[in-house]
Formats: structure tokens, sequence, C-alpha cells
């Protein structure tokens, strides 16, 4: 699942496959992070996961640690 | 959940009325770089959309297209007992829009007239209204509904998250009765917890017009610039309301009609920005080639993008019994669904103002 959400993450942001993506990465720290590349990630997750986070929630959460605990939080 | 129903009532004509003034949205750069523009404009694929000038109001163009249907249809003015204007962008604070467009389309002093404030669920509320005077009124004989929307005097051009969506347009449908339109249904629903997400902060009662309220802000981290009397949108939360609620209310109004989506010959989606509708085609399972859009050439022209995506769109396919699933969602939050028939409707030429 943790591969699964790193992968979701680099496509909704469109992120070139050569940069390495760990979970203990800041999710805002990426210059790919903007609100029109927020909404393909909720998009993304929804679809991936079946779970439809909050932009308000999303904006909160710091690294993709956070966003794996929340999807598995609402999938439960 | 309530569902409204309503027997061989429904929509015989339709016209639509557009501004001249043509935005090509690719040039719209004078407060943005031209790549920021073309990342925005090519993710909610709006291109083209049309903008009133300073002195033309949604009444006018919602004119436009009353004259066109009543010419086009030989509609006896007498005969109307109901009119319904639709818009958020009324001429005045008073008196009611709808009452100066009865004296001006020279219809009768006792036609039944109000005006209706809701966004992009409009049209389908507004259906609701004439139907149900129409289902419980024999006396009269033809309602219309005038829906128009001049959005782009809305929003701050400043603003990226707003500034090349909406549009301005504005319509007119004839509501009659006869049994070929069989049964109808609607489903419509609110959420004021989260009336902050589509806003005009000033202007009302609330918070009145002063100095303060018309001076321009930069208002986040983005460097979006806007006044507290134009509007706000937070897209993002908006986005999570429409992937939460739509597809939920669209299977529920299905099952409680027992219709199956098969059965519907043409989905018409509010057309709020093509990545949100493209997202919902996806997420509905629905036929793409089911869902005609207009969201490319005209954008988001809130209530009125149901109507003329009809007008527009099939214009000499509604010649025999057709079922539309109609879908309008935003501002309020307020979202709504209908499932109606319609049988030879007369689809009038786009009118230019």
């Amino acid at each position: 699942m943790e591969q699964k959400l790193i992968e979701v993450f680099r496509n909704a942001l469109e992120i070139d496959k050569a940069k390495e993506i760990t979970l203990n990465d800041s999710i805002q720290s990426f210059p790919e992070w903007s609100s029109l590349t927020q909404l393909s990630l909720i998009a993304a997750l929804d679809e991936e996961f079946g779970v439809i986070i909050e932009m308000s929630v999303l904006e909160k959460l710091d690294t993709l640690k956070n966003l794996l605990d929340e999807v598995i939080k609402r999938r439960s | 959940m309530p569902y409204l129903t309503f027997q061989n009532i429904g929509i015989s004509g339709m016209a639509a009325a557009l501004p001249r003034t043509v935005i090509d949205n690719y040039a719209y750069t004078a407060f943005f770089p031209e790549k920021d523009v073309k990342e925005i404009v090519d993710k909610i694929g709006v291109y083209q959309r049309r903008f009133a000038d300073a002195k033309t109001c949604a009444s006018d163009l919602c004119f436009a297209a009353a004259e066109k249907l009543i010419s086009d249809l030989q509609i006896n003015r007498e005969e109307i007992g109901l009119l319904v204007f639709m818009s958020q962008t009324p001429d005045y604070r008073m008196p009611a829009t709808s009452i100066l467009l009865q004296d001006r389309l020279s219809l009768p002093r006792n036609t039944i007239t109000f005006d209706v404030s809701l966004g992009c669920s409009g049209f389908i509320y507004a259906l609701s209204i004439a139907y149900a005077f129409m289902q419980s009124q024999p006396s009269i004989k033809k309602a219309l509904i005038l829906d128009g929307e001049t959005r782009s005097k809305v929003y701050s051009p400043k603003d990226r998250k707003t500034a090349f969506l909406f549009g301005d347009a504005g319509i007119a449908a004839l509501i009659e009765r006869n049994e070929n339109f069989g049964t109808s249904w609607f489903s419509m629903n609110v959420d004021g917890a989260h009336a902050d997400l589509i806003k005009i902060e000033a202007g009302g009662y609330r918070l009145p017009s002063s100095e303060e309220t018309v001076k321009e802000r930069v208002v986040d981290e983005y460097g979006n610039i806007r006044s507290l009397e134009q509007a706000y949108m937070n897209g993002g939360d908006v986005f999570n309301f429409v992937i939460r609620e739509v597809p939920r209310d669209f299977q529920s109004l299905l099952s409680y009609s027992n219709i199956d989506p098969s059965q519907i010959d043409y989905f018409i989606l509010h057309q709020a920005n093509s990545y949100i509708n493209n997202y919902l085609v996806k997420k509905l399972k629905i036929d793409p080639k089911k869902v005609p859009s207009t969201i490319a050439k005209f954008g988001n022209t809130s209530s009125v993008s149901i109507p003329l995506t009809i007008v527009s769109e099939l214009k000499n396919k509604l010649n025999s019994k057709t079922n539309l699933l109609l879908c309008g969602f935003g501002v309020g939050l307020s979202w709504a669904t209908s499932i109606i028939t319609v049988d030879r409707c007369h689809l009038s030429e786009l009118v230019e103002v």
C-alpha cells in the first residue's frame, strides 16, 4: 500500500519517474504541489483507494506518511 | 430523502442568448504569465467564454431568448400564467427582475412572477417550481422559466482560482402540459454548513458596501487579488463536495425512479469545468457520448449551463420522446438531479446580443 500511495502521488503531481519519493517527504515541498495538482491527488485517492479527503485536511498533512495514515484510517 | 414527482408536465421549447463578445482564454493574460494561463486553461478545459458588456444584464439575455422563443413558437402571451426568473445577478436589489421582465415581455398583469436566487443547481429548482404550479393549478396553461447570469461581472480577473472559468448567458424555457411527458422525478438538496465555500462576502445587508469592501487586496500566498464584493470559491473543497454528493444523488434518484441508466438518452451535467465533469462521467460510469458539453466554448455559466447545453448541443436530437437526466451542483452548497422526458422539444437557434 505504501508503494501504491507513492505511485498515486507521483502520477497525480506528474513528478518525474527518476525522482525518488519516500514516505518521509513533505507533501508541500514538491514544486509540483499546487491548487491544480491537489485536485488531481484528491481524485486519484478517490479512484485508487475509495476515500475522499477534504482539501482542508489534505493541506494540514505534513508528510506522505501522514497521508498514508489518513487513507488507512478512512478505509477502516 | 424526499423526492418530487410530476405527471404530464414538460419542456416544449427552449431558446438561449449569448453576448457577442468572445473571450479567448489563452489570450486572457493581462494579469498572469502566459505559461500559467495555459496550464490553468488546459486543466479546466475552458477555451472560450462570452462576456456581456457593462450595460447588458442577465435579464437582457433572457429577454432576447424569450422573444426568440415566443416568436418561433407563436406563443400567445396571454396564456403565460407563471414567470420564474432564476439568477444571482439581478438588475436591482429591488424590485424583482422578473417583474421588470413581465412588463418588457408584455405578459399579463396577473402572471404569477417572482425571482429565485440559486446558482448551478438553479435550473432544476426552477423546473420543479414551474412543474409544481402547473400540476396543482390547471388555470395556468403555460409557464416561462427565464434563467440568466452575468458571472463575468462577479469574479475578479486577478484571482486565478476563478478568473478563467465563468461566462455569461441567458435562456428561456416554455413549460406546458402534454401526456407524452409522462412522469418526471426531482431530487433537491442543500448544505448550508458549507455556504462559505462559494460566496460574495460584502454588498448585502450583513456587510454593506463601503470604501473598504470595494478595495482590492491580496488574499492568499499565490498573490490572488480580489475585493470583498467579488466572489471567491474554494475549488478544492467544492471538488470534494461534488465527487462525494453528486454520484450519491444521481444513483439515488435513478433507484427511486426505477430507471436504468441505459434508458437515459442524454445526461446533462452542470458545466463546472472539464476536469470535474470528466471525472464525474468516469465515476458515474456513463457513456461520454451521451454527455453533451459546452464547457470549452461557453465556460461555466452557473444555472444557465444545463439549459444552454441542451439548446446548443441537442438541436434536432429531441424530435421524439427523449429521456434526459439533469444534474446541477454548486453555490449554497446546493445540488439537484432530475429525470425528465421531452417530446418534440423545439430548440431555437442561438441568439447573440
